[in-house]
Parts: structure tokens; sequence; C-alpha cells
């Protein structure tokens, strides 16, 4: 089932009653969701991410704009009609039933042509639960369970209706870093089993990433950028988005456009084509580092901080926008500690030029 | 035994000694009194012990009526008075608007004065030389013929005291099942929502078990204090209670102590020695009903 929103646009009103203004927290959102795949939506917090997912389910009403599942227009429709499933945040397991009773609760909701006798609906929510691989929890309370196998019951009563579109909220926020890792791997397999489309909300990039199909990368309440993870990490859009994926994160300077080269402070890192001389910032990744004696960026060395398979070099440099200056490379380099200074070069691919102003991407050409 | 215990003692001592003086010493005195025939306070004597206090109570038809009206006041008003708060909170915490008038307005009988409260049903049901009363009045609209509310007949007076009870006690109930309302995470909701959940089905298989403690809570005070009850029938019937059949347990005991007729704690005693045992006994049960019924987080 594809998803489609269409001019999509949520305004709450102003909490200040002294300020009439209105809090858009959805803004103008058009975007398709190709059918059986998995999205990200991705942002810090206040994004609106959240916002975007309560349309979809069909908690909340949209200001404007259209919402369709496939060809069906459901923006009208309330949620229990829509064939969605969602896993909240904090689970929303009901406390006084059993796994088994959690996971039959939507089907016991069904009426009409749609009602299932009850082997029917025991069969199902045990596929259900063999899916997520909690058939042997059934007759536990959630209070009695990890947070992982609460994700799980959740996740199974989300799919055990086997809705149209699943949702889910915050996946892995309240699990610890491993059980992080282990979940995620496994919604992934489950989605692919199931091959459900799949809207799920995170303000975790590295989690958006490592799962997605698409990530759409969000801020107050505006699409930023919408793409494969590894497209919009490599080619990001402005310099929000770049800040906002990879770790360690981006390393930003204050940068000019000057005779057709780029300077970083006094240093000239190579020369771009065809672009207005201007001030503006540079990103540079990490990654886009190499050490060279006679490299063309000079940064005051801080540190060496060794990781096994790579090194992270730490520097500064005075028209760095970060305190800190980090450059991971492998760990085959030997870096001389004793030296105040550390010379760069840079990997053009790894290299974001953004406008000062709008902090919007300035493309050149790579030699 | 070492140091730190006789501390822990310590400690309690201030606590213990006003439990001890104020409540446990006086609760086997009255053990001990309910044994004792014919004891008087004044020359602290009594002529002989056995359960003469409880046959004789047992076979008092003021004390009999006593139990029959504390009984059919809690069995009426417990039930009655809890599902009605139940109701009203419930339509309470489903409006927006003017929620906070209608909280003050169901919370205001709690803060107002149980005599007063009294007076007011005296206007509405009593019967004068000159009027019938409000209640009379509306009746006769129907076509009833005036009914004698105060001084006429059991039932009557019965309805008077339920309603009276009922209408004194919700104020507390509604007050907490809101709150108890107002606890229950939305997500809850929001999850049954989506699974297209009817409201009817929210109600009975989220909401109730996530408020059952509290709901458990006031059903066992409220057993407690409809037993208890006797302010309520003194406020609308007088201090004669016995003599307008309108009588409650403790106003036996009480009438027993210090009522015209009074002068008993023998029988006072025993009398109070059986609500405990009744208050006890029901207790009990709902407690052990509860253990199956009620959700605890």
């Amino acid at each position: 089932m594809k998803v489609v929103l269409q001019n999509l646009t949520k305004k709450f009103p102003s909490r200040n009653r002294k300020v009439r203004e209105e809090v858009v927290a959805v803004n103008d959102f058009c975007f398709e969701i190709p059918d059986g795949k998995l999205v990200g939506l991705l942002g810090p917090s206040g994004c609106g991410k959240s916002t975007t997912l309560s349309l979809l389910c069909g908690l909340q009403k949209p200001t404007s704009g259209r919402i369709f599942f496939g060809e069906d227009d459901v923006t009208e429709l309330p949620a229990e009609k829509r064939g969605v499933g969602v896993v909240f945040q904090n689970y929303a397991l009901y406390p006084h039933l059993t796994v088994r009773q959690n996971i039959l609760f939507p089907l016991e909701n069904l009426k009409g042509a749609e009602k299932l006798t009850k082997t029917q609906m025991l069969e199902k929510a045990n596929e259900a639960a063999k899916l997520v691989q909690i058939d042997d929890l059934m007759d536990r309370k959630p209070s009695e369970l990890s947070g992982g196998q609460q994700q799980r019951v959740a996740i199974a009563r989300a799919l055990v209706k086997m809705p149209r579109v699943l949702l889910l909220d915050e996946p892995l926020s309240n699990l610890d870093a491993r059980l992080r890792l282990q979940t995620r791997e496994e919604i992934r397999r489950i989605q692919k089993e199931t091959k459900i489309t799949t809207v799920f909300v995170t303000h975790d990039q590295e989690e958006a990433m490592s799962i997605s199909d698409m990530i759409v990368v969000m801020k107050q309440g505006v699409i930023q950028q919408i793409g494969k993870p590894q497209e919009v990490y490599d080619s990001p859009a402005n310099l929000f988005v770049a800040k906002f994926l990879g770790t360690p994160p981006i390393n930003v300077f204050r940068g000019e456009i000057k005779d057709g080269r780029l300077y970083i402070g006094e240093n000239a890192l190579f020369p771009v084509k065809g672009i207005p001389g201007q001030e503006v910032f540079v990103g540079i990744r990490p990654e886009g580092f190499v050490l060279d004696e006679n490299g063309p960026l000079v940064c005051r060395l801080g540190g060496v901080e060794v990781m096994g398979r790579d090194i992270s070099v730490v520097s500064t440099h005075k028209a760095s926008e970060n305190s800190n200056i980090r450059a991971i490379i492998s760990a085959e380099n030997k870096v001389d500690t004793s030296s105040q200074t550390v010379r760069f070069s840079v990997k053009q691919s790894k290299v974001f030029v953004f406008a000062k102003k709008t902090e919007e991407r300035i493309y050149f050409d790579m030699d | 035994m070492d140091k730190k215990n006789w501390k822990g003692w310590l400690y309690l001592l201030p606590a213990i000694l006003f439990l001890g003086v104020f409540m446990v010493y006086p609760l086997i005195d009255v053990f001990v009194y309910s044994f004792e025939e014919g004891y008087n306070f004044a020359s602290q004597t009594y002529y002989g012990t056995g359960t003469y206090n409880y046959s004789y109570i047992l076979h008092d038809p003021y004390f009999l009526q006593a139990v029959q009206n504390t009984f059919l006041l809690v069995i009426i008003t417990v039930p009655v008075s809890t599902g009605l708060a139940l109701l009203i909170s419930a339509g309470l915490s489903s409006i927006k608007p003017l929620r906070e008038l209608y909280q003050t307005i169901y919370f205001l009988p709690y803060v107002t004065n149980t005599l007063a409260v009294g007076l007011v049903f005296m206007i509405l049901f009593k019967k004068t030389a000159y009027t019938d009363g409000l209640v009379n009045l509306m009746l006769q609209w129907f076509g009833a013929g005036p009914v004698d509310f105060i001084d006429g007949p059991y039932w009557a007076k019965m309805f008077v005291l339920c309603f009276y009870t009922i209408w004194v006690v919700m104020p507390f109930k509604i007050l907490i099942l809101t709150s108890a309302l107002a606890s229950v995470n939305q997500d809850y909701y929001n999850a049954a929502k989506v699974d297209g959940t009817s409201k009817f089905r929210i109600f009975l298989k989220i909401t109730l078990p996530m408020i059952s403690p509290m709901l458990f809570y006031l059903i066992i005070t409220g057993f407690i204090g409809a037993f208890k009850a006797y302010s309520d029938a003194v406020a609308l019937f007088g201090t004669d209670l016995n003599a307008a059949g309108m009588n409650t347990i403790v106003g036996y005991v009480y009438d027993m102590l210090y009522g015209n007729s009074g002068g008993y704690p023998s029988y006072a005693s025993a009398a109070a020695i059986i609500l405990f045992v009744i208050v006890l006994t029901i207790t009990c049960i709902n407690l052990l009903v509860s253990r199956k019924k009620v959700y605890y987080s």
C-alpha cells in the first residue's frame, strides 16, 4: 500500500493567549511512500514528526491537505477505519491484560462480516506472536516482560489485524543500547517478511540510517530532504541536514570563495569553478580528511583518540564553527603527537559548501 | 537486644503511646464492658459477667430495627452513590468547557455542614401547616398524592435518608474518581481507538480496570461509612430516632449511652462490638473479592 501526502499541513492554536500566532507543526508536506517500504521520519524534537504520525493514523485531523492510502483518500476517515497499526513510544500495552489478551484485543473489536470465531482469533494471535518470537510468553503480564519483549508484544498487537500501514513512534527510544541494535534489525526483518508499508519516527539519525529504505529529514515542520539514507548522507541539501546526519558530526568551518578557490581562513583548499565569490560555510565529514604533510588545511593538534580500527584526530582551527575538529582516519596512519600542528588535505566528495545566508547547498564541479 | 533496635522503639514511642491510650485501650475496654452486666459509670460496679448484654440487645426491637435500617442504607447507598459518581466523573472528564465550574458545583455538598444540608432537606420534604414541601408540590403536578416524607410511612422516610446519604457522600467519590480517570495514560485510549474499540468497550475493558484500585477504595470506605451512619438520620428526623423508627446501629449505641433512655454502657458496648464484627466481616469479603477483580500496577 503506497502512502501519499499532499500539501499536508497541521496548525495548532498558540498556547500563549496574548500572541495570536499559530504554531505550524507540519508545513505543506508532499511526499510519496512507495508500497512495502520502510520510511524513517527523522528530525530533532519538536520538528513535527510525531504530529505527522498522528495525522497518518487519524488521531489528529490535518488543517489542510490530503492523505491517500493507495488510491483511497483517508483524510476524513477516523483512525479505526484506516487500517493502521500503531506502536506507541511507551508501547501502551494494557497492563492488566496478559500478552495473549493484548494481542487479541484488536481482533475482538471486529464487527459484522469481519467478525472472527474464537479459534480464528487465537490462531491469528499465535501467528503474530510467532512472527515477533514471543509465542512462549503469551500468559505473562506486560510488567513481567523486559523492554524488548514489551516492544515485540506492541508490534504483534499492531500487526495482528494485518494493517495496511504500520506506524512506529520512536520505537527504540525506551531500550538500552544493545537491545536497540538488536530490535532495529528485528523491525527490519518483520517489515521485510510482512511487506507492510511502515513509517517510523525517530530523532536518532543512526537508527534511521541503518534500517530505512528512505528517510525524511524534518526541521520545524518543514521537510528538508527526502531520499535513500546513503544519498542524503553523501549529498545533504542544506547545512541542517549535513549537521544532523552522521556520527561523529560533520565539521563546519567559516569559509570563503575567492578568485575561484575555496578558502578556510587563510588555507586555500581547492579550486571551485563557476561560483561567484562569497562567504560560505564549509562542511567536511570526519572521514573526508587525509593526513598530508603538505596538505592545505593547517590545524592545531589537540590529541589523538585510538578506536581500534580507526583513529580520531582532534584538532582546532580558528575558522571552525565547532569547538573541536574531528577527523577519522585509518589506524595505519601515524600521527606525530609531539608536533603542534597537523596538516590535512581533503576528499572533495566529502566537502560540502553552503551559502552563508540561506545555508543552502552550493554545488560545485569536482575535478 | 542491640542498640539500634532499642532506638527504633524509642522513636515509635510517641505514636504507640497515643494509639495505645486512645485507640487500643478503649477498644479493649469496650470489649470488656460488653461482657459486664449492668455496669455503672458512676460507681464503677457491675452485677456479674456473661453474654446477657448481647442477648438483651439482640432481643431489643429497637436494635433490630436499627440493624435493618443500617443494612438497607448500606445496600442501597453504596452501589448507587458509587455508580452515580462513576457516571458523573466519566461525564466530567469527557467535557472540556465549564468542567471546572461543574467540578466545583459537585464538590459543594462536601464542604457544607451536615445539619445545614439537613435543614434544606427539611424544606424539600417536610410537611408543615402551610406547605407540603417542595417535593410534594412537584409530585402533585404528576397527580401523586402528598406523602409525608419526614413523619410518614417507613419507605418514604427510608427514601429520604438514602437520598440524603447518597447526596452527601457523592462529592468525595466524584473528586477521587475524576482524578483517577485523569491519571489514566492517554496512550491507552489512543491505542484502543486506533484498533477500533467502541466507547463502551474502552470504558469496560480499559478505564474500569485502570481505576479499579480507587473504585475499590471508595467501595470499602463507602461500606464502612454507611455502617457508621448516624448524623444524617439525626439531621433529618431529630434526636429521637427510635420513635421515628429510623435509628441506625451507631445511633442505638449513642442512645444507650447518652439518650433519654440512656445510661447503659454495657448494652452500648455490646452493640458496638456487634457493629465492629459486621464491618470486619464485610471488609474481609470485600478484600477477598478484590483480589480477583482489582488490578494494581
